[in-house]
């Protein structure tokens, strides 16, 4: 609402989670539970306050990656970029689970050179060959984002569910395609492939513009990195967590997101 | 000099005319101090209904006056101010429009000279707030302009006690 005071709550209060300072990031199908031969779903991908409300910035949709029940990855089709949203197809010909997911990352350094504040993006491979040798104050920060929905036609499968090891990911105990109002569900976190334990989950149902309370929901991982939600009614649920970790010896400084949305049918 | 008293009787029966005389309207408010995350102080509105729910004036808008390109983009969240006159209204507004409040108890004054033409009756003084990344709520309090009064309710979410007192 005021970016100025946003500015002014991101300096006052740095330990809170990333999630707090930036626009929510999502990636909302147009369904999720499908049946026949095959079937087609829409997705919308944008930044804004109020999750699913393009209302905001569209995404950048360069590091989208889609991978079909099978284990492969397959294409989007009739991809554009609004003002407010991007949006794409995806054609679903395989029984089973898609894993439909937008994947950022790198290296964020920025060096003094000459006395001059300088600043690099890139991959990590690229980094010390872009760093000149004479930088001094370097600091360089690994970043890995990642923007996430599901959809099933047919029977749920988990082969597209299988961690990368980047990043934060969600590991289904229950399938994320088989959740319903009422129902408790049991996700776990994973950071870089190990659980992610005691990682604060924010959980928000969309549609806030028709009501006057966000009614979100915040738990914490436990030891093994698992929470569990009971929906308190059907939605779309924008699913978050974001960690960051100072540098530690030869280890990079690292920022990582998790943006996930999910459907939980009456 | 001669056209002095002229003027000075034609302002003394003009404020004959109406119902009520050098009344102050004094209204409190309390922005809730919440533990969120991330906090942003609520944009506000303050207005008078009648109890029918039409809206008579505005009395005062928070918002972030000072972003002029994209401090009046939020306005529209104080949905039922805005239907009810905000969207009717150009803002900034001198006496009306201030930037938003921090959690805390906060006067609202208005002189009996602004209020010199609300004729006497019952009224209900609506105060409505909403907040980035939080919710959004109205508090009503009924109160009678014409004579020495108080009113007070509170709301549960993004308000607390609100209180309007006419004085005398």
């Amino acid at each position: 609402m005021k970016k100025s005071l946003a500015l002014i709550a991101a300096l006052a209060v740095l330990a809170v989670p990333m999630s707090a300072q930036a626009h929510r990031q999502w990636l909302a199908p147009t369904s999720t539970v499908l049946s026949g031969t095959d079937a087609w779903v829409g997705f919308d991908g944008g930044s804004s306050n109020g999750v699913f409300i393009a209302d905001h910035n569209a995404m950048n949709l360069d590091g989208l990656v889609i991978t079909a029940p099978d284990g492969t990855t397959v294409d989007a089709e009739n991809k554009m970029r609004a003002r407010y949203r991007s949006t794409f197809d995806l054609h679903l010909t395989q029984q089973g689970t898609y894993r439909i997911a937008n994947v950022s990352g790198g290296v964020m350094v920025s060096y003094k050179q000459n006395g001059e504040q300088k600043r690099w993006r890139g991959a990590e491979a690229d980094m010390a060959a872009n760093i000149p040798a004479d930088a001094t104050e370097v600091v360089a920060t690994r970043s890995n984002n990642r923007t996430e929905t599901f959809v099933t036609l047919g029977a749920p499968n988990a082969t597209a569910l299988a961690p990368t090891g980047q990043g934060i990911e969600l590991v289904p105990v229950t399938h994320p395609n088989d959740l319903a109002a009422g129902e408790a569900a049991t996700f776990k976190f994973l950071r870089d492939g190990q659980p992610a334990a005691d990682l604060e989950v924010t959980i928000a149902r969309g549609g806030t513009r028709y009501r006057d309370n966000p009614e979100e929901i915040t738990v914490r991982t436990g030891a093994d990195g698992s929470f569990t939600v009971t929906w308190p009614e059907p939605g779309m649920y924008w699913v978050n967590a974001a960690v960051r970790t100072a540098a530690s010896g030869d280890q990079l400084a690292s920022n990582a997101q998790y943006n996930g949305a999910v459907e939980v049918l009456p | 000099m001669r056209k002095l008293p002229v003027a000075l009787s034609a302002a003394a029966l003009a404020t004959i005319a109406t119902p009520v005389l050098a009344a102050d309207l004094n209204v409190s408010i309390e922005v809730p101090r919440l533990t969120v995350a991330a906090y942003h102080r609520p944009y506000v509105a303050v207005w008078i209904e009648r109890p029918d729910n039409t809206a008579v004036r505005t009395l005062a808008v928070w918002y972030e006056v000072s972003n002029t390109a994209e401090g009046k983009d939020w306005l529209k969240d104080m949905r039922t101010w805005w239907r009810r006159g905000g969207r009717s209204l150009s803002l900034p507004a001198d006496g009306v429009s201030s930037a938003t409040k921090a959690p805390g108890r906060h006067a609202v004054s208005i002189p009996g000279a602004r209020l010199r033409d609300l004729p006497a009756g019952d009224y209900v003084l609506v105060v409505e707030a909403a907040r980035e990344l939080g919710g959004r709520e109205a508090v009503r309090v009924p109160f009678t302009w014409g004579r020495a009064n108080t009113a007070r309710a509170a709301g549960t979410t993004e308000l607390g006690a609100v209180s309007v007192a006419v004085t005398r």
